[in-house]
């Protein structure tokens, strides 16, 4: 009963967003539709551009927890610009408050694939990111896809490093991958492993459609009344 | 309507009586009420343009016209028309004078007394659509101006800061959004934008006209009202949401928004600014690119037009934003010859400056990005409370202090791409002893390379913007030359249509 209320309360959200987005009376909504984002691993950045934009306009209404949940969320939709986005609606006295400072950090640690650094300093915060669920495997993802824009074959310590997995963890981390996303292991002279990263039109250039060249069918659609 | 305050001084015509309605001005809104009256569309046009500039010229270089209630009797006292009347008579003041505080807050309730009648469905005018769009483009600036005026704080009167506390909903950000929004939504053209792809609406065609009787000042508000919320969320520095709400204007397409060139240029220059503070420098740089080579060709059409400083002004600036641009990713094939010589000229020692990435770069990127950026605002309320300070600068500091971070992050980055420029392959080793760093800062550096020049675009999509790419197997870095574009699907696509245009010109020939 109340998860079928809950429901319906986020449903409303984002319309409020779609059609009345500059309505103060919105606030506490899209505040309670932040948590809902945190409790249930969903995650919309209009609604949260919206509520920051709200505060914004009324800064003694910001909430600085709500904020930081904000943040991590958009953390976690990287390579997504989003956590940029959220920063460039808040003001600099705001951001230079020591967990925001801290989440600067990390995204600047993301941001410039410094992975080892990124997961010392989340160590050292595991309070503040622990209350967000999905944190670990979203910014496994993340590492994951910039390995895979820059490697064909990436030696297992550089995605151990990428990943923070060693030992057991990481070759239970590679299983599942093998099976499931086209992995493969190859044996590199003598040294330890070479993870074969499947191929995209990022690493393999030659998978490259020439995207400049396709046009699109609204263009085509132009021509039709000279076909006929 | 609070009449004119004569008291304030807005202009240095001592002799100036706000109920002094001279011959000329008679005659001028009579032949405007009457043109209004029969939409005759062309002639309004000529008045507003034409014949309202040349007497602003010879007789109101330095004082208001005069007040709506002066010229009423000579327009059967039409409210419609007396709304439109005062905010010509605002943008003037505003244009040639400095708005007193007191007219500031009228301009706004003036504003809200025209766009409530517009969205009551009553107004059944055909107005040029210069007009429409300058009303919507000052209502932003006006905001805009008001926003910067209210956050200089420190050398206030009393008298003024009481003002601010009494009319604290003049200019509030809702009330503009709220507007913007509601002549949008009003107006249905977003689903007008829609049918149209499905050729049921005339819209581009008529360009925005009614010509079955009706009235264009609806959509056409609600259609620039699109273009004002852009700028707005621009000034706001919520990029995302500006795109947004253009988001139903194709851009890649001639349309409404260009046959009025403030809205073009506006429209261009807000977009390519936020696809700039997006990361989305290739879009960015087309955008730009496009709107310059317009400029460069049709700018000795608007030399006589009021707007015509704006258009230079604009221009200059989108010259120092591609500067930025191209510094970031440097994609010279996107831009187009002629522009890009205009640019070697204004910008060539800037632009190797910046590519160098040291601290000189840095003060650089700082003064063009100041130079072309919008005037960004802080939308919050004033506190009135002592000290008084002038916060008017903190928008653009935080928007400046985070694209320079930016930059920062991307320091490196030119250094692995000369390297690239010359070797095909090379190992990750090599590579570090030659950028001084070692192996796993170079590994670092390569996939920071990599994240920077590949966007998300808005369906999530990973776009590149590199111009030179590479991938690494194990220890070694392969260099890949991107494959020069040639558009040969648009080529053949834009000459059919121009050969089949020739031909049925040619069937039309009748020889004797």
């Amino acid at each position: 009963m109340a998860k079928e209320a809950q429901q319906q309360v986020s449903y409303t959200v984002e319309e409020l967003v779609a059609v009345n987005p500059y309505n103060p009376d919105i606030l506490a909504d899209l505040e309670n539709y932040v948590n809902e984002q945190v409790s249930s691993q969903k995650y919309s950045l209009d609604a949260n551009l919206c509520l920051l934009r709200l505060y914004q306009c009324e800064p003694e209404r910001m909430s600085p927890p709500i904020v930081a949940r904000i943040l991590i969320k958009a953390l976690m939709a990287m390579p997504a610009q989003d956590f940029s986005l959220c920063l460039f609606l808040i003001p600099e006295q705001v951001q230079s408050e020591e967990q925001f400072k801290t989440l600067i950090v990390l995204s600047h640690y993301l941001e410039t694939a410094r992975f080892r650094l990124f997961w010392d300093e989340v160590a050292k915060n595991c309070s503040l990111l622990e209350s967000v669920p999905g944190f670990q495997q979203a910014i496994e993802a993340y590492a994951v896809h910039v390995l895979s824009l820059t490697y064909q074959k990436v030696p297992r310590a550089v995605l151990a490093e990428a990943i923070n997995k060693e030992g057991l963890a990481l070759d239970q981390f590679l299983e599942y991958h093998v099976a499931n996303s086209g992995w493969a292991i190859e044996k590199s002279q003598g040294r330890s492993q070479l993870i074969v990263l499947p191929p995209n039109e990022f690493n393999h250039p030659e998978l490259k459609k020439n995207a400049s060249d396709s046009v699109s069918y609204e263009h085509v659609t132009r021509i039709f009344p000279v076909l006929s | 309507m609070a009449a004119y305050d004569a008291d304030s001084s807005a202009g240095g015509d001592l002799a100036y009586d706000p109920n002094f309605v001279p011959d000329s001005v008679k005659t001028f809104v009579v032949h405007l009420y009457r043109q209004i009256r029969e939409k005759n569309v062309y002639e309004i046009h000529q008045m507003y343009e034409g014949s309202f500039n040349r007497l602003t010229d010879r007789m109101f270089r330095e004082s208001p016209w005069p007040t709506a209630e002066a010229v009423e009797p000579y327009v059967d006292g039409d409210h419609v028309f007396c709304l439109l009347y005062r905010e010509m008579w605002f943008r003037h003041v505003y244009a040639r004078l400095t708005p007193t505080p007191k007219q500031r807050v009228e301009s706004w309730d003036n504003y809200c007394n025209l766009f409530g009648v517009v969205l009551h469905g009553v107004v059944n005018m055909q107005l040029p659509n210069q007009w429409l769009w300058d009303m919507v483009d000052e209502f932003v600036y006006q905001f805009q101006s008001y926003c910067q005026y209210r956050a200089k704080l420190k050398n206030k009167t009393e008298e003024e800061l009481q003002l601010l506390r009494n009319f604290d909903q003049a200019w509030n950000v809702y009330g503009v959004l709220n507007y913007l929004q509601a002549l949008v939504e009003k107006s249905n053209i977003i689903q007008i934008l829609e049918r149209e792809k499905e050729g049921l609406e005339q819209f581009t065609v008529d360009n925005g006209y009614d010509y079955q009787g009706g009235s264009n000042v609806l959509k056409m508000l609600g259609y620039y009202s699109m273009i004002g919320l852009l700028r707005v969320h621009c000034l706001l520095g919520d990029y995302r949401t500006g795109l947004k709400c253009m988001a139903p204007i194709d851009l890649s397409q001639q349309g409404v928004y260009t046959n009025v060139i403030g809205s073009h240029i506006s429209t261009i220059y807000h977009y390519g600014f936020a696809n700039l503070m997006l990361r989305r420098y290739g879009d960015a740089i087309r955008e730009f690119n496009k709107m310059l080579l317009y400029i460069l060709k049709y700018k000795q059409y608007h030399q006589k037009s009021p707007q015509y400083d704006q258009i230079l002004k604009k221009n200059e600036q989108m010259y120092a934003l591609l500067a930025v641009c191209l510094s970031l990713c440097p994609q010279q094939k996107l831009v187009d010859e002629n522009v890009s010589t205009q640019l070697k000229e204004k910008y060539n020692d800037k632009m190797t400056k910046m590519q160098r990435y040291d601290d000189e770069a840095s003060t650089v990127y700082d003064e063009l990005f100041s130079y072309g950026c919008p005037k960004f605002i802080t939308p919050s309320a004033p506190v009135l409370d002592e000290p008084l300070t002038n916060y008017n600068q903190e928008a653009y500091r935080l928007q400046l202090k985070m694209f320079l971070f930016e930059v920062k992050q991307q320091q490196l980055l030119a250094g692995i791409r000369s390297f690239l420029k010359i070797y095909s392959t090379i190992t990750v080793t090599k590579l570090a002893q030659f950028m001084d760093v070692d192996e796993a800062t170079l590994r670092t550096i390569l996939m920071t390379y990599k994240h920077k020049m590949h966007s998300t675009d808005n369906d999530g999509k990973i776009v590149s913007n590199a111009d030179i790419d590479f991938y690494v197997d194990d220890d070694t870095v392969h260099v890949v030359e991107a494959k020069p574009t040639k558009r040969f699907g648009d080529y053949f696509l834009r000459q059919i249509l121009k050969f089949e245009e020739m031909i049925s010109e040619l069937e039309k020939v009748q020889l004797d």
